[in-house]
């Protein structure tokens, strides 16, 4: 048997030294500069791409919202280069790191500001739709789940090499639906973690 | 170094739904996981430099004025992949409660102090070796709701990143010899003995500053190994 660490659930206390900033509530006062790791803006001031918005609530099985979940996203940058030594192209934005972290507020509603990836290589040279890696954490969650955000506005989400392995009638809960807020895209990404519309997750 | 994540290896972690658990009953996906390869997409992670982590935050006995109440403690060890090599410049976060067993968020209503000389988070990024330290103070143990006379044992949470967004890994560091391991869920819902036994620190004589603190070691193996297997892994 591997003799990796197990894993144990992220508590309810987690906010106050992983999401400090967060929308959740968890101060009991306000004094408190503690800074955060990674928070859910991921815009840098050299980036290029379509900045958006990605909005959505995380919902139990009784449909309730999970307002002490911790939501951590990947992604790749707008020429779909994500900042890792294994992606070995070059990347023109370079602070651009592609990772964020939110925890939900009393809504379970989390939210990041970022730009939209662009197409990614995939399993035999085979290109994915633009998505981002999604990681949920809470309590009650003994292990983190992980599923991927698509974006409605994208044709090649037919085409993609992973999406095209998730029953049909399964995959709309894995796309993120556009509005425009002003200026502004937002997609939204509800994340149902059981039952009906339950969300899929990914066994990686 | 081609590093490949084989899921047999999360065989060792507890089950989305673990009922004596009860959070899990209405927070655990009831849908098959789908099986998916891993793409660029997983096999990278965040990077994180230097710049998030301030000196100082690896210790939480001087976050304040003063010093906090409780037993100091150094807590450190290795970070490590399945073939037990380094894993280096990785972030490593911790929070926990304090000396009585009470956070600082404001959901936790345990009545007994909180410290104003202690918050009870810090982060540490690894070090060539894949070694990390923190001085703390040991975490108390605290009522919880999920039963009858239900009490966590005392344990600080760990967040760990590693090489991939596959190695990711939050975690709970237990001590030796605690009397409430057999009635708690959450440690329990790691069924596998041995496995148990690896969330559990260890006490370091050796490392125990005289006069000053005591020392636990808590290694860390995260997911992920050469793509060639070792002869070990034969027999």
């Amino acid at each position: 048997m591997s003799e990796i660490t197990p894993s144990q659930t992220v508590g309810p206390f987690f906010a106050y030294g992983l999401a400090p900033h967060s929308r959740c509530d968890w101060k009991p006062s306000d004094i408190y500069d503690w800074k955060e790791t990674a928070g859910a803006n991921l815009v840098t001031p050299d980036i290029s791409g379509t900045k958006i918005r990605i909005e959505g609530a995380v919902l139990d099985g009784d449909g309730m919202p999970i307002n002490d979940a911790m939501i951590e996203i990947w992604q790749a940058d707008a020429q779909g280069r994500y900042a890792h030594p294994a992606d070995g192209r070059a990347r023109p934005n370079t602070k651009f790191m592609g990772f964020g972290r939110s925890a939900t507020d009393k809504n379970g509603v989390y939210s990041f500001d970022t730009v939209k990836p662009g197409s990614v290589s995939g399993p035999n040279g085979k290109a994915q739709a633009p998505h981002i890696v999604f990681c949920i954490f809470s309590r009650g969650m003994l292990r983190q789940i992980y599923t991927r955000l698509y974006f409605s506005d994208e044709a090649s989400n037919a085409n993609d090499p992973i999406l095209t392995l998730v029953p049909a009638d399964r995959r709309g809960t894995l796309v993120a639906h556009k509005e425009m807020r002003g200026d502004m895209p937002v997609y939204r990404f509800d994340i149902r973690v059981q039952g009906e519309n339950e969300t899929v997750f990914f066994d990686i | 170094m081609t590093l490949i994540f084989p899921k047999e290896s999360l065989a060792v972690f507890p089950k989305h739904l673990s009922p004596d658990y009860r959070s899990t009953v209405k927070r655990s996906p009831s849908k098959p996981l789908i099986i998916v390869p891993h793409t660029l997409s997983e096999l990278t992670g965040p990077v994180y430099g230097h710049n998030a982590v301030q000196e100082g935050d690896a210790d939480l006995t001087k976050q304040h004025k003063g010093e906090p109440l409780g037993e100091r403690i150094i807590v450190h060890g290795h970070v490590l992949d399945e073939d037990k090599r380094p894993v280096p410049d990785t972030l490593v976060e911790i929070w926990q409660a304090n000396a009585c067993g009470r956070y600082v968020h404001n959901v936790d209503q345990h009545p007994t102090p909180l410290d104003p000389n202690f918050t009870g988070a810090g982060r540490t990024i690894t070090d060539k070796k894949g070694y990390y330290r923190f001085i703390t103070v040991k975490p108390g143990a605290y009522p919880w709701g999920n039963h009858h006379n239900a009490w966590r044992p005392n344990h600080i949470h760990f967040s760990v990143f590693g090489h991939s967004f596959l190695s990711r890994l939050v975690t709970q560091m237990y001590f030796p010899g605690d009397p409430l391991f057999p009635f708690d869920p959450i440690f329990n819902s790691v069924t596998d003995e041995k496995s148990r036994q690896r969330m559990i620190s260890t006490f370091d004589l050796e490392n125990t500053i005289p006069d000053w603190a005591l020392c636990f070691r808590f290694d860390i193996v995260l997911r992920g190994r050469e793509a060639t297997p070792q002869d070990t892994d034969k027999h």
